[in-house]
């Protein structure tokens, strides 16, 4: 009754939207990241309204789902006049939602740090800069990379919403074969395989290297 | 530029989408912490030699998109006979997507508690109904309220995955609404507001019963 044939045709056009999925996962973790320190920095700033600001983002971002989110950035941004192919605000929206988990996974990093190191660290003669770089920043990456891994894994599963704006990643992929050959659940049952295994592997890829910077 | 009464003429429609998303939701979280139970207990029951099947399960529904599951069972589902309501394939793909959260939550909180607890327990004469409920109940239950809040503000918010496999909930009705009268930026500011304001009711109530369970602890920060 099932027939996995169909799917082996099609294999090549579902591993390009693996790739698809995999790249626009992958930009949106990068850009996030330092969009997520920058707002990291502004949350614990000593100036309140660039604070409350910044914690309004986060609680705005972590607090709505992220089809909204993406609907707003695909339907609601043209209406103002700032019109985004697919495919850009795809990203731009999954940028938009990591950013905020990111920032809130650093913020928990830096609380962790015990505050005799920046006396330490001023003591030595460091700028403020120097601090951040040499002493803060290396420790809190390290000690949240656990978290950072998750939140890299829950954003290619997060990715496959993509697809209700029309981006042709793994998931629009397996619909629109999925649709034509009528065989729904090989299609769906294979796209969640590679969904398994891109994540999987990034749990791996998080523990190694987890492992090297403990050992290093 | 902002058309309130597009808003207070479907206010109607938004509150029933607002009641299934609720309702969704709370039956949702109540399996998903029910079915994470089972999952654990099934875990203890049957020994190391079947922990693959339990690491199966949470490897399973962890690691792939809600959405994928969600199809698999709504479309893929009428091939088994298995052709229920969108309702219910929602409800029971919240619920399965829970369980494999909820179960490592209640797990990594167990396991948090040392063994020479239990072991003292016995030694001063304590029945295991009586290690389990006195000394192990309160430290599991303080353990496991921060996440399993966190987790259940997950579930709210991919609730409106279920828009996509056509349950009527907020998102479809503020779609509908978009879809409707040519207006964009109402229905979903409309949206965003409601589920930001939703979570925060949820994160708030679950912090103050928090609180409630670590009234004992002694803060030392």
């Amino acid at each position: 009754m099932f027939d996995f044939f169909v799917v082996l045709k099609h294999l090549s056009q579902l591993l390009v939207g693996l790739a698809m999925t995999f790249g626009v996962s992958i930009t949106a973790i990068g850009l996030g990241f330092f969009l997520g320190w920058v707002i990291c920095l502004g949350s614990v700033s000593d100036r309140r309204w660039l604070s409350r600001l910044n914690r309004g983002y986060v609680s705005f971002f972590r607090g709505t789902p992220l089809l909204v989110q993406l609907t707003l950035v695909f339907y609601a941004l043209p209406s103002i006049g700032v019109s985004l192919p697919p495919l850009v605000a795809a990203i731009t929206a999954l940028t938009l939602n990591t950013a905020a988990f990111q920032a809130e996974i650093l913020r928990a990093g830096f609380q962790m740090l015990p505050h005799g190191q920046l006396e330490a660290a001023r003591d030595l003669g460091f700028t403020r800069w120097q601090t951040l770089r040499h002493v803060e920043v290396p420790q809190v990456f390290r000690t949240m990379l656990p978290a950072l891994t998750n939140e890299t894994i829950d954003i290619i599963k997060n990715s496959a919403l993509i697809s209700t704006v029309a981006v042709t990643e793994l998931m629009r992929t397996a619909q629109i074969y999925a649709s034509t050959t009528y065989r729904p659940i090989e299609f769906f049952a294979v796209a969640g395989v590679m969904y398994l295994v891109l994540t999987m592997s990034t749990a791996r890829c998080g523990a190694w290297l987890e492992r090297r910077l403990r050992a290093g | 530029m902002f058309d309130f009464s597009l808003i207070t003429t479907n206010a109607d429609a938004l509150q029933a989408g607002l009641w299934l998303t609720i309702q969704l939701c709370f039956a949702g979280v109540a399996m998903g912490i029910l079915g994470g139970g089972i999952l654990l207990g099934f875990k203890n029951l049957v020994g190391p030699r079947f922990g693959f099947l339990y690491r199966g399960y949470i490897t399973l529904f962890r690691g792939t998109p809600l959405l994928v599951q969600l199809y698999l069972v709504y479309y893929g589902g009428p091939y088994f006979g298995l052709d229920f309501p969108a309702e219910q394939v929602g409800i029971a793909g919240l619920a399965m997507y829970g369980a494999a959260y909820f179960a490592e939550i209640f797990r990594a909180a167990i396991e948090a508690v040392s063994p020479g607890q239990m072991e003292a327990a016995r030694d001063l004469g304590m029945t295991p109904a009586q290690t389990l409920r006195i000394v192990i109940w309160p430290q599991m239950l303080a353990r496991c309220m921060p996440p399993l809040v966190g987790q259940t503000v997950i579930l709210i918010k991919e609730s409106s995955v279920l828009s996509i496999i056509t349950v009527p909930e907020l998102t479809t009705i503020a779609m509908r609404i978009a879809n409707e009268n040519f207006a964009i930026l109402e229905p979903y500011a409309v949206l965003a507001l409601t589920y930001w304001s939703l979570t925060l009711v949820v994160a708030h109530v679950g912090h103050r019963i928090e609180k409630h369970f670590t009234r004992h602890l002694v803060h030392t920060t």
